[in-house]
């Protein structure tokens, strides 16, 4: 695997998810990215073409390694195997990022596939700071660990997610992913502020940020990933990076995927937005 | 209630969407539920339905949609990823399609080939490595990209004319034993069938290296020095041809 220069620190780096309709421009090479970031789990085969196309483009771009899988809020512990897998995949493609979310997906011998809400409370936060410990141990690198959407909330809550948030960086050293979308979407859904939200992070820890967009539910709104970042999201983003202006932003489409320019261009107005809180804090 | 407890009963919920026990979970905003019982659903149907495209055009997407339904009502996913959740369904369309042999077979050949688009790489060997290798001492083992699967139907034809946008032929049981190899050649999935007795010669190479010897000797030992002989020499020059073949020592 090359060497890849060191990205710059003087401000924010830019970036795209890697999906399947764009893997031959990405092959091509001069996409202007600064990064990719990938689905780890669909990487996590022995061989075959999945894992060559992630060997050719990390030959030109460095790649972040975002799982769904590892399950940091499973009661009952995480799966070796499921760790081994990862740590394999990180030791060949050495990912300039390493995440998940602060879920759970699966307890016993049952996935979900989904990525399921925790209750905030003091007996979570010991399992969830066990768990990232323990794949931070197996991984031999810190990780960052990224706010979900949610569309319920526990009876038994003792915390805010934000509160909760704080504590995991805070107990079990792992960086935050601040995903700006999921966040408008849980205060939509629950009512709190966002901006609440954000004026409570600890965002010497935040390492990323997460641009995306949502779907209008019969309840309320669902985190779908398959429509441009509108406004509200753009807004937040703003604030996020007058306090995080180091962070690596990207922007995570995961359905109805448009051409590559059409989020290059979006990539340009997060590009923008981030030149804007950099020349407001000189 | 204890987190353990509260992931076990969400999960319950999950697999069967039972209303008694959503209202026994601690909810004090319940309204988005519903949003994690269509995610569990959708995304288990995703996935079936990616991976059987063929048994789906086979059988029409509605009814494969429904026997795909009544499979998720029954099988809960238990791996960390997506992808294995295919695995169940063929054995679970031979149960409900029990007098239609050829749809859990079809399924069977599907599940092979996306097994092998993601099996090991491997150096297969090229048919111009042929001249130079010591054959006394080189142990032959298959790639691991590959499968043979018995096949009692004509599956095999069924499936490569759906995929070649054609008609199918009638679906009808096979007179004579046969089966269908699948492997993957560089990165494209490839299958074709192959009679019984070649699936035998080469299910000797997958239950471990064996010196070129050791085939022949099975291969005399079943048909006679002369036709045994000239057969492994053809298959094998087909099976370096198609990359099926690894060299593990010499």
């Amino acid at each position: 695997m090359p060497t890849l220069p060191p990205r710059p620190h003087f401000g924010p780096s830019f970036g795209l998810g890697l999906r399947r309709p764009h893997y031959q421009d990405f092959l091509a090479g001069g996409v202007p990215v600064d990064f990719v970031e990938v689905i780890s789990e669909n990487f996590m085969v022995a061989g075959g073409r999945p894992r060559e196309i992630l060997r050719r483009v990390r030959t030109d771009y460095p790649v972040a390694l975002h799982g769904v899988s590892m399950s940091v809020g499973s009661a009952d512990g995480l799966r070796g195997d499921y760790l081994a897998r990862l740590r394999a995949l990180v030791d060949e493609i050495e990912p300039c990022i390493v995440s998940d979310h602060l879920c759970w997906t699966r307890y016993g011998a049952h996935n979900s596939h989904d990525l399921l809400p925790l209750p905030y409370r003091a007996e979570t936060l010991d399992v969830v700071c066990a768990n990232i410990a323990r794949a931070q141990d197996v991984l031999g690198r810190r990780m960052l660990i990224e706010n979900p959407s949610s569309y319920i909330a526990f009876s038994h809550d003792e915390m805010s997610e934000w509160d909760f948030l704080a504590a995991v960086v805070a107990r079990s050293g792992c960086g935050l992913l601040l995903d700006v979308n999921n966040i408008h979407v849980s205060a939509v859904n629950h009512g709190f502020s966002a901006a609440d939200y954000l004026a409570a992070i600890p965002y010497e820890a935040v390492e990323q940020i997460h641009l995306a967009g949502h779907t209008q539910g019969c309840k309320g709104l669902i985190d779908t990933h398959d429509q441009a970042v509108p406004d509200p999201v753009w807004a937040l983003l703003r604030l996020a990076l007058a306090r995080a202006p180091h962070a690596a932003v990207m922007i995570e489409r995961d359905d109805n995927i448009p051409p590559l320019p059409e989020l290059l261009a979006e990539l340009d107005v997060a590009r923008a937005i981030a030149m804007e809180e950099l020349a407001s804090c000189a | 209630m204890r987190l353990s407890a509260l992931q076990s009963a969400f999960l319950d919920w999950l697999a069967d969407g039972d209303e008694d026990e959503a209202q026994s979970l601690p909810l004090r905003r319940a309204a988005g539920l519903a949003v994690y019982q269509n995610n569990y659903r959708a995304s288990l149907m995703a996935c079936l339905v990616e991976t059987y495209p063929q048994t789906m055009a086979w059988m029409g997407e509605a009814d494969f949609r429904a026997a795909a339904a009544h499979h998720i009502d029954r099988t809960p996913p238990h791996s960390w990823t997506l992808d294995d959740y295919a695995d169940g369904l063929p054995a679970s369309l031979s149960a409900q399609f029990p007098n239609d042999r050829e749809i859990g077979e079809l399924a069977r050949i599907e599940l092979a080939l996306s097994q092998a688009f993601v099996a090991a790489d491997a150096m297969a060997m090229k048919p111009a490595q042929m001249a130079g290798l010591d054959w006394d001492a080189a142990w032959l083992k298959v790639i691991p990209a590959l499968a043979i699967l018995p096949l009692d139907t004509n599956a095999a034809e069924i499936w490569m004319a759906l995929a070649e946008g054609q008609v199918p032929p009638v679906a009808q049981e096979q007179q004579k034993a046969s089966a269908v190899l699948v492997w993957r050649q560089e990165e494209m999935c490839r299958l074709r069938r192959i009679d019984g007795d070649e699936a035998a010669m080469l299910t000797l190479l997958i239950c471990g290296p064996v010196l070129l010897g050791q085939i022949c000797e099975q291969a005399v030992a079943r048909w006679g020095e002369e036709k045994g002989i000239l057969a492994i020499g053809q298959w094998l020059a087909r099976w370096i041809g198609d990359g099926l073949i690894a060299v593990t020592q010499a």
